[in-house]
């Protein structure tokens, strides 16, 4: 069997997809990347080298999410792109004729407007990470309610509670106040969905020209009580693609198919990568002022990459990235 | 006297050559650093921007060099940026830092205002002295203009990356070091030639126009190197300000014609905003106007967070895209800013151009 691994290293979860060549998700792994990223993508390495049938070829390998260089050096990746690129590639070929992409994950979200299949405008959230995973994360551990139950639970509100969403610190003392009075729980938690919601449209959304077909993805579509949120707020039924919380890993592995499928060979080292020893060190450079500190990856002990420098005097140089004409 | 300025991308290098050319002892503040803003924000008020926190910063730095008088410019209209010159000495007396401030306001009637300003700088040194050293710092102004024009040229097209960085800095230092206005052409022309050593190779390139705030355009540290960026990912850039035109807009009213103006975009923003918002904001439209006509494949605002002058353009921009289809991005920048989030956006936004490249080619 031939395929492509897609690798998306977020800030919260690692997932790895692995697709057929028609592009057909066949397996995908959603781990939580807990601060360590090379200790989790090694896991979920390993973690598919046990779903995969023995004889699969991985034909390319694509990386994306905040730790997309590290997957991309670690893993050998063909294609190493940003996070909105490849939601917005995801989205289009798994819904086609989506227009927009509301997305929102462990800490950040964002909104892609795609016309005719292209991304035409899009941004991330800047200054504030209230709407984001995260945060009903922390309000769901601290109401004692599993995450999963979150999304259900709010749906049985008959009148949603409402709650200040500015800010993640004031919507927890607002929520504490509404528990305070008497509220229903489902009530507080169908208002919590409807406050993230307007915060992100009023912040994320602002001046975007949002229609339909409209999908929701990343990790938080997974609770209904936000979908139905959604749905309320902007009058256009919301579709919840199948792999939702992975698509960044879906995108990142179409990107990869792409690429080789000009004939060039896979970068991809292999399934080895999950037992090297990878090891992440940062030192402060002292060559100027702006005390840059400077990532350094090692391999068996021997530096294969290094960044975090603004002068590029660590850096190792990456290649310039051809456009293609 | 020792006087210092702030710095503002390469202003230092036109301040630093009026002044001595006219005797008048400097100290150029270390360039602005990640501590410099440390400095400067630990001193400032929150909620002003990140301009007014590196100017403070400069100071700070620049008085442990020995400097004891400020040189400003001022301003007035919406944009804080007028009170900035006072709130920062009051803060440095505050501090216990013993500076004199001179602040160079435009003048709001005739050039003869800013020359006695300047006059108080310069002692008694005559009229014909003190017009020469303004000339030969606008004349600096002018060649680190052409430099970056040159440099935002030829970093999509180097052939080695960070090539065309080296060469810019070791031109740029030719120039500084030029003490005489009747070396400066032969300095010209030597950067100039290393300028053209740099190796090429033909490729298609895209074409973004930065507009947004001054200050932010026209300092690296601000931007967080966002030509630099821009440029090895393959991106010509052009900036709506470049220090020169706004010198002779601001200070000499206008004096110099030839250069790109900012009345030029006043009248290209036309469609969009006709009203003075403060700071740059209408250039910032008109910029993006401008752009448009050009046959520029994009536009991106830069604003330091809580920019009036510039929200009241990044909320007129959305109108803009929509008539003319061109894809605008808008990036705010503080001291809380993160490299990798503004690295995510580049990349996207250059990707998001390319598509709409190609696609446009398959159509024609």
């Amino acid at each position: 069997m031939i395929g492509f691994l897609g690798i998306d290293v977020g800030s919260v979860s690692t997932n790895l997809v692995y697709i057929n060549e028609d592009g057909k998700v066949r397996e995908s792994i959603y781990l939580r990347t807990n601060g360590r990223p090379i200790a989790a993508l090694q896991r979920g390495l390993q973690e598919m080298t046990e779903l995969l049938p023995p004889k699969t070829v991985i034909r390319g390998v694509g990386a994306t999410g905040s730790g997309r260089h590290l997957a991309g050096i670690i893993a050998g990746a063909d294609v190493v792109k940003n996070e909105i690129t490849s939601h917005a590639v995801a989205a289009s070929r798994v819904v086609p004729g989506v227009r927009t992409v509301l997305e929102i994950g462990g800490q950040d979200s964002k909104i892609i407007i795609l016309r005719d299949g292209i991304v035409a405008d899009f941004a991330m959230n800047t200054v504030c990470a209230a709407g984001t995973g995260s945060f009903l994360d922390q309000q769901a551990a601290r109401l004692n309610i599993p995450i999963e139950k979150f999304g259900d639970l709010s749906l049985k509100s008959s009148s949603p509670v409402r709650i200040a969403g500015r800010c993640a610190v004031f919507a927890e003392s607002d929520m504490i106040h509404k528990q305070q009075m008497g509220y229903d729980m489902p009530d507080i938690l169908a208002g919590l969905c409807e406050a993230l919601v307007r915060n992100y449209l009023n912040n994320v959304g602002k001046g975007k020209d949002i229609s339909g077909t409209v999908v929701f993805q990343g990790g938080v579509a997974a609770n209904q009580g936000m979908k139905a949120a959604f749905e309320r707020a902007l009058n256009i039924e919301v579709i919840i693609p199948p792999h939702f919380g992975v698509m960044g890993a879906v995108g990142a592995s179409m990107l990869a198919r792409d690429h080789v499928a000009r004939g060039v060979p896979t970068r991809f080292k292999g399934f080895g990568a999950a037992e090297s020893d990878f090891r992440a060190g940062s030192f402060e450079c002292d060559g100027c002022p702006n005390m840059c500190e400077v990532v350094e990856i090692r391999k068996d002990g021997s530096v294969i990459a290094r960044w975090g420098d603004r002068c590029g005097k660590w850096s190792t140089r990456m290649d310039r990235r051809k456009i293609s004409s | 006297m020792k006087v210092t300025f702030p710095h503002m991308g390469n202003l230092w290098i036109c301040l630093n050559a009026m002044l001595q050319y006219l005797g008048v002892e400097t100290v150029v503040p270390p360039p602005s650093t990640k501590k410099t803003l440390s400095l400067g924000s630990k001193h400032s008020p929150e909620f002003s921007c990140m301009p007014f926190k590196l100017n403070l910063g400069n100071f700070m730095e620049a008085s442990e060099l020995g400097a004891d008088t400020i040189i400003m410019a001022g301003g007035c209209g919406p944009c804080r940026f007028g009170y900035y010159a006072q709130v920062e000495h009051e803060i440095l007396c505050d501090l216990g830092y013993n500076y004199k401030l001179v602040v160079l306001e435009p003048p709001e009637k005739h050039i003869s205002q800013l020359l006695s300003r300047i006059k108080y700088i310069t002692g008694n040194r005559s009229w014909f002295e003190v017009i020469r050293g303004i000339r030969f710092g606008f004349a600096k102004s002018r060649a680190v203009d052409d430099l970056e024009i040159m440099a935002m040229k030829l970093r999509p097209r180097e052939k080695s990356p960070g090539h065309t960085d080296t060469a810019l800095t070791e031109a740029l230092k030719l120039i500084a070091e030029t003490r005489r206005p009747e070396h400066l052409q032969e300095s010209q022309n030597n950067s100039a030639e290393i300028m053209k050593s740099i190796p090429t190779e033909s490729r298609q390139v895209l074409k973004v126009g930065l507009v947004g705030e001054i200050y932010t355009l026209l300092e690296p540290f601000a931007n967080m190197d966002i030509e630099r960026k821009l440029g090895r990912l393959g991106v010509e850039v052009d900036r709506s300000i470049y220090l020169s035109q706004w010198v002779n807009d601001h200070l000499f009213m206008g004096l110099v014609k030839g250069l790109r103006s900012s009345s030029l975009y006043q009248r290209c923003s036309a469609p969009y905003l006709r009203h003075f918002v403060g700071g740059h904001g209408q250039e910032t439209l008109g910029g993006a106007v401008y752009y448009n006509n050009a046959g520029f494949d994009g536009v991106i605002q830069i604003l330091p967070f809580t920019c009036m002058p510039e929200i009241v353009a990044q909320s007129v921009l959305p109108s803009f895209s929509q008539d003319t289809g061109m894809p605008v991005m808008t990036l705010i920048v503080d001291e809380q800013s993160g490299e990798a989030g503004l690295m995510t956006r580049l990349e996207a936004f250059v990707d998001l151009l390319a598509e709409n490249r190609d696609r446009k080619k398959e159509l024609a």
